[in-house]
């Protein structure tokens, strides 16, 4: 069973990296590949959101926050302070990831919608602070000057680079992601989202786990931000806000809950959509609602759940086409 | 600081903190039946102030009866989403119903930005302009509306939910909705109720702060927003406590702005919020565990 | 024989649809522009749109520019950095135009500027940030005026009027960050005395806490910078509390709308605002008159209403562009940004423009005049 999913899995990503490496040679144009370097360090935060929510059951609304405590962070460094991109990349995830280990203290005592709020709550306070903090974070107009990312002496200047660099990292962290599901962590998290009670019955440490999956999902928000800063080179206050947060754990949702596939899909979906429709220029935002609408009712367990359904039926009709010719 | 200035600051804090209240008390009633978080519920007091400016503006309606209508138009709204998103969707989990909540709050956003533009309009007040002095604090007539009529509203459904036979079928549906169907609650039309009866609320919202808030289509993002959060500190569920978040959130505000920084007076404000979250987590009112996401 | 003819035919046909086909056909000249149509900067966006929207139809019906017609590309970036990034990526790459009009925002102009000198295509933007035209980028212009030279407007009026006492009160976004930063360097320096720093959020419906706090520090004058509706709750809040001080406004709320929802507490407010606001008032022999009251009787007649100061960034922006492709003779990129920056006495809506290698922005203090509102209405102060 685990052998089969491993292997499963195994031949998912291969196909998903393949798909990442080929697609700048099937997409008409290089503009799209601006929208698909957004799309993927989005679906970088949604994977670690999902392991949060569709695998342990814990929400967070403060995840644009940490995304933004990163990017600040090395941007801050690396701009003004003259660190190398490399070290303000590492400070920026570290950074995020303390802060994640402190909130989860006292947060994760919550649970449910008071939980949320208590997220929700952290993320406009960071908010707030990226805004009025004007000396250090550049105000509300944003922060202007940071280095293009530059590793090992070698900078990703062009779109190109830039986008088998994020696609990279993005197929590593599902990778990473896939592998911890099916670990003993894995196990232990679904156990809590389960029953809390019955986890810790069976002598789960239940604050230890929780706490583990709060602090990993902010550090891939937080990577997904350095890379995020040092794409764009710019970072200002209205990116990582309220607003983000929740279009994030609608990303989760609509991909599919426990999904690192849907997880993909949901962040790349919401991502790319805008772009189709800017084409109906006023008629867009009513046209967003609409179809994130009709996507839940439609497609209740999410795009991952939906297409491994009609992948099923697919087969099941294969199955059946086949079945008379036996004997 | 002289004790005007500080009387200054707690009316001012209890009316934006009424404005809170008013979008709070909406919250609860639609989470106690379905126990969902209606993130529509702004956009339900943003239709009710749009309308009334609509239906006032360009059909020249008198204000009594283009608030009538708009309260009207506004309930009838909410039984719409209840009928075409909400119950299509049943058989959902409440996260997916919160994100249905979402669409539909973009979705009429863009709606009345695309019918009515994307100017901010101002109603007219009820009852004049001319402040009110006590003890060197000045009030608005609206103000005292404001706070009348958030009172008046959590009185009428402290009684909904507590005495009246649809109050409790309501509450029951939300502890166990197949239980509550057992003894012959129609729950989907408790859900229906549940919705026309927050839009009504939201819409007399609505009209009563437009005048003092001035609306726009976006009005509601802010307002759902602190609206939320009222209800958790206060606890979810118990309209009081909706209500009563909603004014300490205001106060804490307007001293915030006042005493301490004006930049960080929301910063301010959820400092204090979580603090007393982490403090109480099921509120300060909250009596039950309010365990759902 | 019969082929011959048949083949002779053919080619006539041909040449003749050859010699057509430039005349017929002009290849459009095609200008990019990136607005925030709707998002928190839709008041800006919204009218700059309408703007274009109107100029395009204008330029067209009068043969286009250098015979071939305009053709507009406008994205709207919804206020968004992210969405503001990809639209110009789609203008550069795969629409190719020759010129790009806007952002609306500061930010998202800030952005986006690196990308014009890799692309070699100039952008006129329509934000105000000094920092988008100081250093000067040689691919990257701007038709707003300053916040230094409203402040500088401001300051003189507090002069004359023998105030010294100031306090600042503005808004917790891009633009209110613009005039605080500043306010907050020019009242010092001025001779004035800075007495109060306060902020509002850009979605806050009551500024009595700041105004209480203010009023209580007795300062000679009050500058609120703000977009609407703020200044319009802070104006009525103002009245609520009884305050006398006088309110001095930026040109943020230059526009009809304002005094619509500020209503009486609107009443005696002053603020520097381009000629625009009060057309009628314009001196006779002021070459921007004639401009003027063109672009707001065109507007008012297409989309039933005056345009607001912010339309007339996009008009000049345009209008600029259109110039310098016609006095080039080119609708090159590079053309035009050169033509662009040896732009003089350009007559445009917000002011006179004369760009010059050191100088992109190209205006001076006088294309602000102050204004205060008497009567419901603006009323232009000699």
């Amino acid at each position: 069973m685990t052998a089969g999913r491993g292997a499963g899995n195994l031949a998912a990503l291969a196909g998903f990296a393949a798909l990442v490496a080929a697609a700048p040679w099937l997409l008409p144009n290089d503009y799209y590949l601006s929208t698909l370097i957004l799309a993927f360090l989005n679906a970088m935060i949604v994977i670690g959101l999902n392991l949060l929510l569709g695998y342990a059951g814990q929400i967070s609304l403060g995840h644009g926050a940490f995304y933004g405590l990163a990017a600040y962070t090395t941007a801050v460094l690396t701009a003004a302070h003259g660190w190398p991109v490399g070290a303000g990349c590492a400070a920026g995830v570290a950074l995020t990831a303390a802060v994640a280990y402190l909130i989860s203290i006292p947060t994760l005592k919550l649970a449910g919608n008071s939980l949320a709020m208590a997220t929700l709550g952290f993320g406009l306070i960071v908010h707030i602070v990226f805004n009025e903090a004007i000396a250090i974070t550049g105000g509300p107009s944003g922060f202007v000057g940071i280095p293009r990312l530059a590793l090992f002496g070698r900078v990703f200047e062009s779109d190109l680079e830039y986008y088998f660099l994020v696609g990279g990292v993005l197929v590593l962290l599902a990778w990473a992601a896939l592998n911890l599901i099916d670990s003993r962590v894995g196990r232990a998290m679904r156990a809590i989202h389960t029953s809390e009670r019955a986890a810790e019955a069976v002598g789960i440490d239940i604050t230890g786990a929780k706490r583990f999956i709060f602090v990993l999902s902010a550090a891939y928000a937080g990577l997904a931000g350095v890379l995020y800063a040092h794409y764009l080179c710019f970072v200002a206050p209205s990116s990582f806000g309220f607003h983000f947060s929740v279009t994030l754990i609608v990303m989760v949702v609509l991909g599919g809950m426990a999904s690192v596939w849907g997880a993909v899909a949901g962040a790349v979906f919401l991502t790319v959509l805008p772009e189709f429709l800017r084409a109906f220029e006023d008629v867009e935002t009513l046209l967003y609602g609409a179809i994130l609408v009709l996507c839940v009712v439609f497609v209740p367990q999410g795009i991952a759940g939906g297409a491994s359904r009609l992948g099923r039926a697919l087969l099941a009709r294969l199955g059946a086409a086949r079945r008379p010719h036996a004997p | 600081m002289d004790t005007a200035s500080l009387l200054q600051y707690l009316v001012s804090g209890l009316t934006v903190g009424s404005t809170y209240g008013l979008t709070a008390l909406g919250f609860t009633i639609i989470f106690n039946t379905t126990g969902i978080i209606n993130f529509a519920q702004g956009e339900f007091v943003m239709l009710g102030g749009m309308l009334a400016v609509i239906l006032g503006q360009a059909l020249g309606l008198p204000l009594v009866p283009a608030v009538l209508g708009a309260v009207a138009l506004t309930t009838l709204a909410g039984g719409l989403v209840e009928r075409l998103a909400i119950r299509p969707a049943r058989g959902a989990s409440p996260i997916q119903l919160v994100i249905v909540t979402i669409g539909v709050s973009i979705l009429i956003r863009g709606l009345v930005m695309l019918l009515w533009g994307k100017d901010t309009f101002a109603l007219p007040h009820f009852s004049g302009m001319r402040p009110i002095l006590f003890a060197g604090a000045a009030m608005l007539p609206q103000s005292l509306w404001v706070l009348a009529v958030t009172l008046t509203l959590l009185a009428a459904l402290r009684a909904f939910f507590t005495a009246t036979i649809h109050g409790k079928a309501m509450l029951a549906c939300s502890h166990d909705p197949g239980a509550a169907a057992l003894v012959g609650v129609n729950v989907r039309r408790m859900v229906l109720a549940s919705f026309m009866l927050s839009a009504l609320v939201g819409a007399v919202g609505g009209v009563i702060l437009a005048p003092l808030t001035m609306t726009a289509y976006d009005v509601g993002i802010l307002l759902g927003l602190k609206g939320f959060a009222a209800c958790i500190l206060g606890g979810l569920g118990n309209p009081f406590g909706a209500a009563a978040g909603g004014l300490i959130l205001g106060v804490l505000e307007a001293f915030g702005a006042g005493l301490v920084s004006s930049a960080y007076k929301d910063a301010i404000t959820f400092i204090i919020l979580l603090a007393l979250l982490f403090a109480r987590p099921t509120g300060l009112f909250g009596a039950r565990s309010a365990d759902r996401v | 024989m019969k082929t011959v003819r048949l083949f002779a035919v053919l080619a006539a046909v041909c040449l003749m649809t050859l010699s057509l086909a430039p005349a017929r056909a002009a290849e459009p000249v095609k200008i990019g522009a990136v607005l925030s149509v709707t998002g928190p900067a839709s008041f800006l966006g919204e009218p700059e749109k309408n703007t274009l929207l109107l100029l395009q139809d204008r330029i067209n019906a009068a043969g286009g520019i250098l015979g071939r017609p305009l053709e507009l590309v406008i994205y709207d970036d919804e206020t968004d950095v992210n969405k503001c990034v990809l639209a110009v990526d789609k203008l550069l790459k795969k629409d190719r135009v020759v010129a790009v009009i806007g952002p609306t925002v500061s930010g998202n102009t800030l952005a986006v500027m690196n990308k014009f000198p890799a692309a070699k295509v100039p952008m006129i933007s329509c934000a105000a940030a000094e920092k988008i035209t100081r250093p000067v980028n040689p691919w990257v212009f701007k038709t707003p005026q300053s916040d230094r030279q409203a402040v500088a407007r401001i300051l003189d009026h507090l002069r004359q009027a023998g105030l010294s006492r100031v306090a600042i009160l503005t808004v917790s976004d891009g633009f209110g960050q613009a005039g605080r930063a500043v306010l907050a360097e020019m009242l010092p320096a001025g001779g004035f005395t800075l007495v109060a720093d306060e902020i509002y959020g850009p979605k806050d419906t009551d500024m009595t806490p700041q105004l209480t706090k203010i009023k209580g520090l007795a300062p000679d004058a009050i500058v609120c910078w703000g977009t609407n509706p703020g200044p319009a709750v802070i104006a009525r809040n103002r009245v609520q509390l009884g305050i006398r001080t006088p309110l001095y406004m930026s040109h943020g709320v230059a526009s009809n709308k304002f005094i619509e929802l500020a209503g009486e507490a609107a009443e005696g407010l002053l603020l520097p605002a381009g000629r625009m606001v009060a057309v009628e008032q314009i001196e006779d022999g002021n070459p921007q008159k004639d401009v003027l009251a063109a672009y707001v009787a065109d507007y008012a007649a297409r989309f039933g209403a005056p345009p607001s100061t912010f339309g007339g960034y996009a008009h000049d922006a345009l209008a600029l562009v259109r110039a310098a492709i016609e006095t080039s003779g080119s609708a090159e990129p590079r053309a035009i940004r050169d033509a662009l920056e040896a732009t003089t006495g350009f007559v445009g809506a917000t002011g006179v423009f004369n760009f010059s290698p050191e100088d992109h922005n190209g205006l001076d203090p006088s294309s602000f005049v102050m204004v205060g509102i008497e009567n419901g209405a603006w009323k232009v102060l000699r």
